[in-house]
C-alpha cells in the first residue's frame, strides 16, 4: 500500500527514462508515453480508492522517521489532484499522437511531458516543504523546455517572460522556506503545522506567510502576478497548452490551499481576507481581460486567470462549504479548459487559424466538435446543468451564507462575463459563415483527417467532454468527495497523525 | 557574524532586483545568479551561524550537548545550488537563442507575444 504514494512519481520517471533511452526511436517512444500515463492513470485511481476507503495515509522515503525524513502523505485533495493530473496527461499524450510534429517527437517530447507529469504528482503528494521546491522545480524545468521546444520566434519570446517569472517566484518560495526553517527547525509540513499553531513567532509568520502568498501568486497567475500567462500559454503546440492549462496553475493554487488551510491558519482575519480581495480582482481583471482578445487560445488563457479566482476565493472564505466548492471547482476546471485548448486546436487544423475573424462554419463542417465545445464553453461559464454551474453554485452560495454579498456578485457577474466571451468564440468561429479565402487570396482547403488521427484528436475530446456531463449531471459523488477533501483540509490532525504517527 | 551576512544578503538580494528590473537580457541573467546566490547565503544564516562545533552526537546521549552547527541548510544550499546551476544554464541558453532569432538587445523589444 505504501508503494502506492511512490508509484504515481516512480511510473511517469521510468516512461521518461525509457523514452530517452529509445531516443531515436520515434514509434517506440509513442507507444511508451501511451502506456505510461495508462499506468499512472491507473495507479492514480487505486491510490484515490485508497484513502477514500483508509482515509490519509503516509511513508517515510528511506525510513528516516518523520520530521527528520522526507514524508509523502496523500489525503483525499491530494490523491483527487493526482487523479487530475494522470487524466490529463493520459488525455494529452493520446490528443498529442497525431498533433505534434516529428521534430518536436525526436528531441524528446514525450520524456519531457512524463518529467512534467512526474513533478506535478510530485508537488501533489510530498509533505515536506523543501521537497516541495525541488518538485516544483523538476515541474518547472520540464515546463520550461516543453514550452521552448521546437524553437520558434514567439514561442522563445513566450519563454522568456514564464522562465523569468516563475524563476523570480521559486526565488521568493525559497527565501520564505529558509527563514521559516531559520526560525522553527523543521520542514516537514506537518511539524511546522503544530509548531506554529503553538503560536511561535506569531507576527513573522504572519509576514511570511505573505512571502508564500506572493511566490504561489505567481506560480497560479492570481491579480496582479498573472501577466506571464497570457503572454506565453498561446506560443507552444496546442497539446503543451493544453497541459499548461489545465495542470500548472491548478498546482498552484494546490500548494496555496495546502499552505493556507495546515500552515497559515493562526490569522484567518488578516491573511485570509487578503486572499478574498485578491480572488475578486483575480477574477475580475481576468475576464474583462479576455473581452478584449480576439485569438481563440488567448481568451482561453485569460479565462484560466479568472477561473482561478473562483478557487481561490474559496480559499479565502474558509468555510467547509467554501473548501468544498474550490476543490469540485478544480475538478470541474482543469478537465474543462484542457478540453477547450484540445478544442481550439482542431479548429487550427481545420481552418489554419486561431484568429477568430479567419475562423467560420464550424458548425456545419464539424458538428461533434461544435457540440463538444458547447458542453466545455458553456461548463465554463456555469449554464446549468453542467459541471460549472454547480461550482459557481456552490461557492455563491458559500459566500452568501458568510454574507458576503460583494463576493457573490463579482462571482455571479463574471460568470456573466465569461459567457459573453464564450459566445463571441461560438457566434464567431461556430455559427458564423466560413470565411472564403484566406489572407493569400486564394481558396483554403479544408485539411481532412484520417480515420486513425480522427481517433486520436477525438476521444480524449469526447471522454473529457463526458466527464464533464458526468460532473453536471450527477454531481453528488463528486460534490461529496470535495466535502470530504475540505473536511480533512480544515482539521489538520488527521494529516499530522499520518505523518508524525501520532505523538 | 550575522549582522555582517545579513548586510552581503541584503545587498545582494537589492542589486539582483534592481538588475532585474533593466531592459538587457545579460543583467537580467547576472540578476538572477544574485538573487540565488543571496538566498543561499540567507538560509545558511537563518539557521544561525555556529562556528567550529561538529553536529556529532557522542556515543552515549540521544542529542548533541551543546548547540552545534546545523547540517541540514547546508544539504538545502548545495540541493539550491544544482538546482539554480541547471535553471541558469537553461535560461543562458535560451536567451541566446532568442538574441540569435530576434536581433533584439533590449526586453522592451520582445513584445510580440504580449497582449
Amino acid at each position: 500500500m505504501k508503494l502506492l504514494l511512490i508509484l504515481p512519481i516512480l511510473i511517469p520517471l521510468t516512461t521518461a527514462a525509457c523514452c530517452l533511452l529509445l531516443w531515436r526511436h520515434r514509434s517506440l517512444q509513442r507507444l511508451l508515453g501511451t502506456l505510461g500515463s495508462v499506468a499512472h492513470l491507473v495507479v492514480a485511481l487505486l491510490l484515490l480508492w485508497t484513502v477514500r476507503q483508509d482515509g490519509i495515509f503516509a511513508t517515510q522515503v528511506g525510513n528516516w522517521p518523520a520530521p527528520f525524513g522526507i514524508t509523502l502523505v496523500a489525503d483525499l485533495f491530494s490523491a483527487i489532484m493526482t487523479v487530475l493530473g494522470a487524466l490529463m496527461g493520459f488525455t494529452v499524450v493520446i490528443y498529442s499522437l497525431t498533433s505534434i510534429d516529428s521534430g518536436r517527437e525526436s528531441f524528446g517530447y514525450y520524456a519531457f511531458f512524463h518529467l512534467l507529469l512526474m513533478g506535478v504528482s510530485g508537488v501533489f503528494l510530498t509533505g515536506d516543504l523543501f521537497n516541495l521546491y525541488v518538485w516544483f522545480e523538476v515541474m518547472l524545468m520540464s515546463s520550461f523546455v516543453l514550452l521552448a521546444l521546437g524553437g520558434e520566434r514567439h514561442q522563445l519570446e513566450g519563454a522568456i517572460k514564464y522562465v523569468t517569472l516563475n524563476l523570480i517566484s521559486s526565488a521568493l518560495f525559497l527565501t520564505a522556506l529558509g527563514i521559516l526553517y531559520g526560525m522553527l527547525g523543521t520542514l516537514n509540513m506537518a511539524d511546522l503545522s503544530v509548531q506554529i499553531s503553538g503560536g511561535m513567532h506569531a507576527g513573522v509568520v504572519s509576514t511570511l506567510s505573505m512571502l508564500f502568498l506572493v511566490a504561489f501568486g505567481i506560480k497560479s497567475a492570481l491579480f496582479p502576478l498573472f501577466f506571464w500567462l497570457p503572454a506565453s500559454y498561446h506560443t507552444p503546440p496546442v497539446a503543451v497548452s493544453a497541459i499548461f492549462a489545465g495542470l500548472l496553475t491548478k498546482v498552484g493554487v494546490y500548494t496555496l490551499i495546502r499552505v493556507f488551510t495546515l500552515l497559515f491558519s493562526q490569522d484567518i482575519g488578516y491573511t485570509h481576507s487578503i486572499i478574498l480581495v485578491i480572488s475578486g480582482l483575480t477574477m475580475v481583471t481576468g475576464v474583462l481581460g479576455a473581452m478584449a482578445q480576439n485569438e481563440f487560445r488567448r481568451i482561453l488563457s485569460f479565462h484560466i486567470i479568472s477561473q482561478v479566482g473562483y478557487m481561490v476565493l474559496g480559499l479565502g472564505l474558509f468555510t467547509p462549504l467554501a473548501l468544498a466548492g474550490s476543490i469540485f471547482y478544480i475538478m470541474h476546471h482543469i478537465i474543462v479548459k484542457t478540453n477547450l485548448f484540445l478544442v481550439s486546436g482542431v479548429a487550427r487544423r481545420l481552418q489554419g487559424s486561431y484568429q477568430l475573424d479567419r475562423l467560420g462554419g464550424l458548425y456545419q463542417a464539424a458538428p461533434a466538435l461544435t457540440a463538444i465545445f458547447m458542453i466545455s464553453a458553456f461548463s465554463l461559464a456555469g449554464i446549468p446543468p453542467l459541471s460549472g454551474f454547480w461550482a459557481k453554485l456552490i461557492l455563491v452560495k458559500a459566500s452568501l451564507d458568510m454574507t458576503g454579498y460583494i463576493i457573490a456578485a463579482t462571482a455571479l457577474g463574471v460568470g456573466l462575463l465569461t459567457l459573453f466571451s464564450m459566445a463571441k468564440i461560438w457566434a464567431a468561429a461556430f455559427w458564423g459563415d466560413a470565411p472564403e479565402t484566406t489572407v493569400a487570396g486564394k481558396e483554403q482547403p479544408w485539411e481532412t483527417f484520417s480515420f486513425s488521427e480522427k481517433i486520436a484528436l477525438y476521444l480524449p475530446m469526447i471522454l473529457l467532454g463526458a466527464l464533464t456531463l458526468t460532473i453536471g449531471l450527477m454531481s453528488q459523488p463528486f460534490f461529496e468527495l470535495a466535502t470530504q477533501a475540505a473536511g480533512q483540509l480544515l482539521n489538520p490532525a488527521g494529516y499530522i497523525d499520518a505523518v508524525l504517527g501520532g505523538k | 557574524m550575522e549582522i555582517l551576512a545579513a548586510v552581503v544578503v541584503g545587498g545582494l538580494f537589492g542589486c539582483g532586483i534592481y538588475l532585474l528590473m533593466s531592459r538587457s537580457p545579460v543583467r537580467l541573467i547576472i540578476g538572477l545568479v544574485l538573487l540565488s546566490n543571496a538566498i543561499n547565503l540567507l538560509i545558511f544564516t537563518a539557521a544561525d551561524l555556529i562556528r567550529g562545533k561538529a553536529p556529532l552526537i557522542p556515543p552515549d546521549s540521544l542529542r548533541a550537548v551543546e548547540a552545534t552547527a546545523d547540517p541540514l541548510p547546508q544539504a538545502l544550499i548545495l540541493t539550491a545550488i544544482v538546482i539554480s546551476f541547471g535553471v541558469l544554464a537553461f535560461a543562458l541558453v535560451l536567451f541566446s537563442r532568442t538574441f540569435k532569432s530576434t536581433e533584439a538587445t533590449s526586453l522592451d523589444e520582445m513584445k510580440t507575444t504580449d497582449t
